[in-house]
């Protein structure tokens, strides 16, 4: 992949003001929120999420073990005081919405939830999500994606029906690590879906050339998966001191360099790292504060991460 | 699954090896002492298949068929299950193995050999033994919690290794019948932990290369 962006100065400055906006339009939530939490309009709405959420993926999947619960229960609450919203979770994570449903009644509910979740099976795609609602103890999820395009053609009509009728807020679709991105392209150019989940990070960055240019175009939110590629470009990282010039985008570690990577892209709307920590959730989400890297700024790391 | 073939084994692993070995401490706490009984069990096995009574095949056929239920419904239909939605169908197949052990073994009386430990295939008595004994001490040796120890009779990979022995042991034209299931097993889980980059991950594999290599060399 050669070292270059598709995000010129105009086009940031654009991102950036948007993220300003979303700061006015951030709505208020139950929870102390930092001063400067950095968000983005969903373009199908204008609503403000924060650039920052929080993943599913194997880390909220620890089964019925109440002390690993409770630790995941912990993770939520330090992600929600710090001004996070996105979760996102599926059936394939086994019982991870079970482990969210635990921390969510144990944290009280917190008005602040975006609750985004997938429909993973080939059919009975509508019994699946009421079940899923059950494991979260919700009264709606505010987004539902097919997860990995599985049997799409079916979901998105179904999903679409449950939008109107009021069930859901927003329709995505997801993939990762870069598969069938002819199909997620053909199904953002036909389908009026207001968020695509997508692999991207410092590494990962096949989504430049097409996928974000379209989301942007056709007014699609974008959540991006696997920033740290399952904890793999972290452990590549933190060998190596954190650079000088992460100061100059108010970083204090490998992780808030690496998300303020894919959060500066304009058509990304949020990023959702997963986590069993609490340090590390709040190092996630200061990510979504100070500075965010500009062009220039994006092209070193994208060069000092791949020396490394 | 479209483009299968950009998928990794890694893309099928849903939880931690924290969280998977967790699994077995929480338990061995809840089922203790039940590992004591199993272990005894698991002598008792040994024992038999040295000895010279005619009925000795059948049972123990019939505690193997006992142990390899109780794992498909305590472990992996009861625990594991909740981590991994595929040891649902998992727990069917040790349930199938123990109907099939009980029916071969007990029912049918299928799992014999010579008598009075004459001629008794040492590779298989080995391998029973290493099940009982030295599979799990492992874990510990390899800087696990003892609490986390995997028992025979009560974990599958003890099991599944012991269970092997035996049929190197007793079993003749069953042999591979009931063998497949039990090296199905001893693959799932080294790609399982070879996956979560446990330094044990080859010992069931290669002990159902053994197995399979030693019994094809003697059939000759």
């Amino acid at each position: 992949m050669p070292p270059s962006t598709n995000v010129d100065r105009r086009t940031l400055m654009r991102g950036l003001g948007a993220a300003g906006a979303g700061l006015v339009l951030r709505p208020v939530v139950a929870w102390a929120q930092p001063a400067a939490m950095i968000t983005r309009a969903v373009p199908s709405s204008g609503e403000a999420l924060p650039v920052v959420g929080l993943g599913s993926w194997i880390t909220f999947n620890v089964g019925n073990d109440r002390a690993a619960r409770d630790g995941c229960a912990d993770v939520m609450r330090a992600f929600f005081s710090s001004g996070g919203r996105l979760i996102d979770s599926s059936p394939m994570y086994a019982s991870s919405q079970d482990v969210i449903g635990y921390g969510l009644a144990k944290l009280g509910k917190p008005a602040a939830l975006f609750a985004a979740d997938k429909v993973w099976t080939s059919r009975r795609g509508r019994d699946q999500v009421e079940q899923s609602r059950r494991h979260w103890d919700i009264a709606r999820f505010d987004l539902m994606q097919v997860h990995n395009l599985l049997a799409w053609e079916d979901h998105l009509p179904m999903l679409f029906d449950m939008k109107a009728a009021g069930q859901l807020r927003y329709v995505g679709i997801t993939t990762s690590e870069g598969r069938r991105h002819h199909e997620i392209e053909q199904i953002m150019r036909s389908q009026p879906i207001d968020f695509v989940q997508v692999t991207y990070n410092v590494l990962d960055r096949e989504i430049e050339d097409r996928i974000l240019p379209l989301a942007r175009d056709r007014g699609i939110g974008v959540i991006i998966n696997r920033p740290f590629r399952e904890g793999a470009l972290i452990r590549r990282v933190m060998r190596q001191p954190l650079p000088a010039w992460a100061r100059d985008i108010d970083c204090a570690n490998w992780a808030q360099v690496l998300l303020k990577f894919v959060a500066s892209h304009p058509a990304v709307t949020c990023a959702i790292p997963a986590t069993t920590s609490v340090d590390h959730v709040r190092e996630n989400m200061g990510a979504a504060t100070g500075r965010l890297p500009d062009d220039a700024m994006r092209r070193r790391m994208i060069a000092h991460v791949e020396a490394l | 699954m479209s483009e299968w073939w950009t998928y990794r084994l890694s893309d099928f692993l849903l939880f931690s090896p924290r969280t998977y070995y967790r699994l077995f401490e929480l338990y061995n706490a809840d089922i203790w002492p039940a590992q004591i009984a199993t272990l005894a069990l698991g002598v008792a096995i040994l024992v038999l298949l040295r000895r010279g009574e005619v009925w000795r095949g059948q049972v123990v056929a019939a505690v193997l068929g006992v142990c390899w239920l109780w794992i498909a419904w305590a472990f992996h239909g009861d625990r594991y299950a909740a981590i991994n939605w595929a040891a649902t169908y998992v727990a069917v197949g040790f349930a199938v193995e123990g109907l099939l052990l009980v029916w071969a073994g007990l029912v049918r009386d299928r799992m014999r050999s010579p008598t009075g430990g004459q001629g008794m295939d040492r590779v298989g008595l080995a391998i029973v033994l290493f099940a009982l004994v030295g599979q799990p001490l492992i874990g510990p040796v390899v800087g696990r919690a003892w609490s986390q120890v995997e028992i025979f009779g009560v974990a599958p990979d003890p099991t599944a290794v012991a269970t092997l022995g035996v049929l190197l042991c007793t079993a003749g034209r069953a042999f591979w019948l009931l063998a497949a299931l039990p090296i199905a097993w001893c693959v799932v889980t080294g790609a399982t932990l070879w996956t979560m980059g446990s330094v044990d991950a080859l010992v069931a594999p290669l002990v159902a290369v053994v197995c399979v290599i030693w019994r094809i060399w003697r059939q000759r």
